[in-house]
């Protein structure tokens, strides 16, 4: 928003300033958020039908692309139909809230050095909360339809959701901690130097646990596959949006796709190196600066990762899903806060205790010279059996 | 302590195990066949729509008295001493004139049975199978030419030793609106 602001004149009034250079930002990024959608369920139908050895949609335009076009002007058109007895104004409020709480974190989103909203203090805290914002758009939604299935996926989606908040934000304080700031900024500046900078790679069994808990905590929190018993297709026809049609329905689809992009965004910040390059010689092309291109990369193959999963595993039980965050993700996550907190402490040099030198990149080398000989094994063996059936 | 260990380190793996499966499948053949476009090579003697060369027909009802659901129609009287003699392609002398040979294909159960008591062959199935319509009556297929100019009309009995008639692999699409 700085970069934008700069452009103007010093003689309009400040709040003019403020006012136009916000409204360009919040038009550039709603409408990236908003189309988005059109083009990740797309992907998601063809890795679906890929997945599955079919084709995935094909009809609709050079393969199937328009498809998702489609399908967005039909539920645009449809009639939103309120169900007798709903809540007509919670009826119509929920969706907008779901919404809301996908759109918000965008604010703080770092797409480059300054390619950025707002830069809060407390971004971390600040995306952590607002996607909570979702969840009572959620259990308004189920409240307001009148139906015993909105209503149980409603509930559901309340549980899971405060459930799984706890083990990610457990898993975000190792970040926070070494970084010594909650700036989502701060947090990729202090990513700097290249693949093994980057806080997925660094503490070497801690950080990429931490990355995996808040990765997994992310799924959950975005109801996706597999923990989608909020709108579990088998027992709860179609969880909270049972009762919504038309429109709110599309606005309950785009929240989702959104809610995952935001997730994705906030691991690739926290810990692949937000807008950072593999290598710092990929950060430009001359003088066009790469970083949205690398953030945005890096987020949409962990939205294929999402994909993946969710053609992968099939749903949690409730219990399961409550085992998982309660006894698997929380004491793991709270042992990685003291432990990192610990290391990051003492001893009380800059960087604390260099881990990374004498425990982390030794293990990483360990591991790399196991898996060469487990690879070098199994293909001797392959070779002798070979040997011994030709024979 | 050490269960909870395991467990971990299971659902972890399995994961993994059936992520690396999934993205095998990624890139696998895929099996979706585009119908009206690409076609199922059936396999031979593939039992589809019955057909009748009616010219081969030579009246004798062995198929209607084989049909367990009874769809064929037949009709069929005596052929007048003064018409010219015509014989079926494997020689068999045609002495009935058949006015009306009808199938109902929407009763027909593809059984198959009709075809092996006839002895000229002349009813079979063939492969075609996309014969839907929006009107029920349009399954009754009507085989009967009475005005049909007899191709194999022979003016005398053929050799003794007549070579088997194959039926053909194909056969022509009979169109069902001409009688």
């Amino acid at each position: 928003m700085d970069l934008i602001f700069g452009l103007f004149p010093a003689a309009m009034p400040y709040w003019a300033r403020v006012a136009v250079a916000g409204g360009i930002c919040a038009v550039a990024l709603i409408t990236f958020m908003a189309l988005g959608p059109i083009l990740y369920v797309y992907v998601e139908t063809k890795i679906a039908g890929f997945m599955q050895d079919r084709i995935g949609p094909k009809r609709v335009g050079p393969h199937g692309m328009l498809q998702t076009i489609a399908d967005a002007v039909k539920l645009l058109f449809k009639e939103a139909i309120y169900p007798a007895g709903a809540d007509k104004k919670l009826f119509i409020l929920a969706p907008c809230l779901v919404v809301l709480g996908a759109f918000l974190s965008f604010v703080v989103i770092p797409f480059g050095s300054r390619l950025q909203a707002t830069d809060l203090n407390v971004g971390v805290f600040y995306v952590i909360a607002v996607s909570s914002i979702s969840t009572v758009g959620v259990i308004m939604a189920g409240w307001a339809s009148n139906n015993k299935y909105a209503l149980f996926g409603a509930m559901r989606s309340a549980a899971q959701i405060v459930s799984y908040e706890i083990p990610a934000m457990m898993s975000l304080l190792a970040v926070v901690m070494l970084v010594g700031s909650l700036s989502l900024q701060s947090i990729v500046v202090a990513q700097e130097g290249g693949l093994p900078c980057w806080f997925l790679f660094r503490y070497f069994p801690l950080m990429p646990i931490a990355a995996l808990i808040f990765f997994t905590a992310g799924l959950a929190e975005c109801n996706r596959t597999p923990f989608d018993i909020p709108e579990a297709e088998s027992e709860l026809v179609a969880g909270f949006h049972t009762e919504y049609s038309g429109f709110f329905f599309a606005m309950f689809f785009l929240a989702e796709y959104t809610e995952m992009l935001v997730v994705s965004i906030v691991t690739s910040v926290l810990f692949l190196g937000g807008w950072w390059a593999p290598h710092p010689a990929l950060q430009t092309i001359g003088p066009i600066g790469l970083g949205p291109v690398w953030l945005i990369s890096k987020a949409w193959f962990l939205m294929f990762v999402m994909m993946w999963l969710r053609w992968t595993l099939p749903r949690l039980r409730v219990d399961q899903l409550m085992h998982m965050a309660w006894k698997v993700l929380l004491p793991v996550a709270m042992v990685l806060v003291v432990v990192v907190g610990t290391l990051v402490m003492w001893p009380p040099t800059r960087n604390g205790f260099p881990w990374d030198r004498w425990v982390g990149w030794p293990l990483v080398a360990l591991l790399a010279v196991y898996l060469v000989f487990q690879v070098l094994s199994a293909r001797r063996y392959g070779v002798r059996r070979n040997r011994q059936l030709t024979a | 302590m050490k269960q909870w260990f395991k467990d971990v380190w299971e659902g972890v793996t399995t994961t993994l195990v059936g992520m690396n499966i999934t993205w095998r499948h990624l890139f696998a053949k895929k099996v979706t066949l585009h119908y009206p476009e690409e076609k199922w090579t059936l396999p031979p003697r593939s039992r589809m729509r019955l057909f009748m060369k009616y010219e081969d027909c030579i009246g004798c009802g062995q198929c209607v008295r084989a049909c367990p659901v009874a769809c064929i129609y037949l009709k069929a009287e005596k052929r007048p001493a003064t018409q010219p003699a015509i014989f079926a392609a494997n020689g068999q002398p045609i002495k009935l004139d058949v006015s009306v040979f009808d199938i109902d294909m929407s009763l027909c159960c593809y059984c198959n049975l009709c075809t092996y008591p006839c002895p000229t062959d002349c009813i079979y199935m063939t492969p075609e199978y996309e014969f839907a319509t929006t009107d029920l009556t349009n399954h009754l297929y009507h085989f009967a030419k009475p005005d049909a100019k007899f191709l194999t009309v022979n003016p005398k009995p053929p050799a003794p030793k007549p070579a088997p008639a194959a039926p053909p692999e194909k056969a022509p699409t009979p169109d069902p609106a001409k009688a």
